[in-house]
């Protein structure tokens, strides 16, 4: 019986460690003075390898699922129901031609994709992708995130300047405005989760998260704070990958693809790839922040293997934002503006009050009532004074009639 | 100091000099960023995890985008078809070279002061740990933690202070600009 239960026990250690176990074996067979950066090559080669692949897969389910939600089929040619189509994108791509206008500064749009890779590949070195498996335990990791992902904004101007091209920097310009605009609401829909776990380490912050009780899980979305940070955060990292509906940047319609006009071939694939690695990204990161990264949803589910938990609640995430982009229409450039300043700055604002307020309310009912009870009362009362302001009616035209 | 010090500096000093010696002020600014990115580096190199990362989340992802920004909407983004140079380039270069002179007038006399404050712990460390006598003190050792408990603790005023000045900034600048739009119409 007992001898049964350690070998059960040994083989759930084993399969969730099995990552950190593989990179110890094969590390082994170096001799000791290269094992440390031998491990770290190899971790860094695991991240570059799988994002990507994921990102492959991604773009499937992606045109499968848009094709179900506008009623069509989707990509069904290439190979089994369509699952090589990004084996022939990736070809495609690679064998295309590389144009760059020939007024474009060569080198800063040569440079631009390669800094926006870098600098997203850079966020997935702080991510805990399951226990013991994140390449660097920084103490300022979430810091060391959002100055990579700060750096990316720049990437973007430089790709929509040199292209020389006047969507392009029309495009580039709307994109920085954004990202600019939500990432102040991103960065304080963040600090709650940083005041009550007192760590800005996403390890200790998962840790935080990871007890249990009566069988469920002490995850930050299940707290008042925790569910209004969370649904900000949600808005305003789809704002900053430039995702629908704040696709404004790359509006098909009125400026061609945006920042990324002037690129073809496989820096066109590189643009594409920071995109949805910024997508994976943010997705890890919401999921560690506020869903307990790689903790089990019940206690009786801690079994599986922590990385199966974290993938499972990236790849859910990857799916409510293909679900967005196939159901909200594309928001006006000021609608944009008005609702990051005037709404989404603010509650987060009003959230941190919240969370000073739970954190020293103390345990009890009371705080449940309470913090509800302020979110919801600032929720109606803004979204009425916002919506006051609106005039529905006919489209009035000024100069298009 | 070793080799990824002069890496890094020859690349700051590289990113500074072209900053002001290119002439399409986009690259100008272009540049600027990487001497930006070179000091967080070198703030990273000396264990300085929140001074290095402020830097980038500061530096390159606001005030970079800031200048780019202004170059744009200003009418100084045209090439200039002279020299880069101005004609009161004497003045500049004195002016930088004094500045220069004081920076390196502090860093020398700070440098006497800091075997003096930190014998006493090292010499208890290393007599715990049996290490021959270090030559040169270890570096303090700031976490992020730290930091963040003076900013929240002793020094909570002038955080304050700073917070109110901005703001008050910020929303002086948001008058300047609405004033100008009232009056267009």
């Amino acid at each position: 019986m007992t001898a049964t239960a350690s070998f059960a026990r040994s083989i759930i250690e084993t399969s969730d460690q099995i990552f950190v176990l593989l990179k110890q074996w094969l590390v082994s067979f170096l001799p000791a003075a290269w094992q440390p950066a031998a491990g770290v090559v190899l971790c860094v080669a695991a991240i570059v390898g799988l994002f990507p692949a994921l990102f492959a897969l991604t773009t499937v389910l992606e045109r499968k699922g848009l094709g179900r939600i506008q009623n069509r089929i989707g990509p069904n040619r290439v190979g089994p129901l369509g699952l090589l189509q990004p084996l022939a994108d990736g070809i495609k791509s690679l064998t295309k031609e590389d144009i760059v206008p020939a007024r474009a500064d060569w080198a800063v749009h040569f440079l631009a994709p390669l800094v926006l890779v870098v600098a997203v590949f850079m966020g997935f070195a702080v991510v805990p992708m399951g226990r013991n498996l994140v390449l660097v335990d920084m103490d300022a990791g979430l810091l060391f995130y959002f100055a990579m992902g700060a750096s990316t904004e720049l990437a973007i101007f430089m790709a929509g300047w040199s292209s020389r091209n006047k969507y392009s920097l029309l495009g580039a310009m709307r994109a920085v405005a954004q990202m600019i605009s939500y990432e102040v609401a991103l960065l304080l829909s963040t600090v709650v989760v940083v005041m009550m776990a007192g760590s800005l380490s996403l390890t200790k912050i998962v840790a935080a998260q990871n007890q249990y009780t009566w069988g469920l899980p002490h995850w930050y979305i299940f707290t008042p704070w925790g569910l209004a940070g969370f649904l900000m955060y949600a808005i305003a990292t789809t704002a900053e990958t430039n995702r629908s509906p704040f696709d404004l940047p790359e509006g098909e319609s009125e400026l061609v693809a945006g920042y990324h006009t002037e690129y073809s071939g496989f820096k066109f694939a590189l643009f594409f790839l920071g995109e949805y690695l910024a997508m994976f990204s943010v997705s890890g990161l919401g999921a560690t922040l506020f869903l307990g990264g790689w903790s089990a949803p019940f206690s009786f589910l801690t079994w599986v293997p922590s990385w199966i938990w974290f993938f499972s609640k990236l790849m859910l995430s990857i799916f409510v934002f293909i679900w967005l982009r196939g159901t909200l229409p594309r928001l006006r450039q000021d609608q944009l503006m008005n609702f990051a300043w005037k709404f989404v700055l603010p509650m987060t604002l009003l959230n941190l009050l919240v969370a000073g307020l739970w954190r020293f309310m103390g345990e009890g009912w009371e705080r449940w009532v309470l913090c509800t009870a302020i979110l919801v009362v600032a929720y109606v009362v803004m979204g009425r004074m916002g919506m006051r302001r609106e005039h529905f009616g006919p489209r009035s035209y000024r100069y298009a009639e | 100091m070793s080799l990824i010090f002069y890496l890094i500096a020859a690349l700051t000093v590289a990113g500074g000099l072209a900053a002001v010696l290119l002439k399409n002020t986009v690259h100008c600014a272009l540049a600027l960023t990487v001497a930006f990115a070179g000091l967080a580096l070198l703030f990273l190199n000396l264990d300085a995890q929140f001074a290095g990362f402020a830097q980038i989340l500061v530096y390159i992802g606001a005030v970079a985008i800031l200048v780019v920004f202004a170059i744009l909407l200003t009418k100084g983004s045209e090439t200039p078809q002279g020299g880069v140079f101005s004609r009161t380039w004497l003045v500049g270069l004195t002016a930088a070279a004094a500045v220069f002179a004081v920076l390196g007038w502090a860093v020398i006399a700070s440098a006497p002061l800091l075997p003096k404050a930190a014998t006493p712990a090292t010499a208890a460390t290393s007599a715990m740990v049996v290490t021959p006598a270090p030559a040169v003190p270890p570096a303090p050792a700031v976490t992020v933690e730290q930091i963040g408990r003076a900013l929240a603790g002793r020094y909570v005023l002038p955080l304050e202070i700073v917070a109110v000045l901005l703001t008050a900034a910020l929303i002086g600048a948001v008058i300047v600009a609405m004033h100008e739009k009232e009056e267009a119409k």
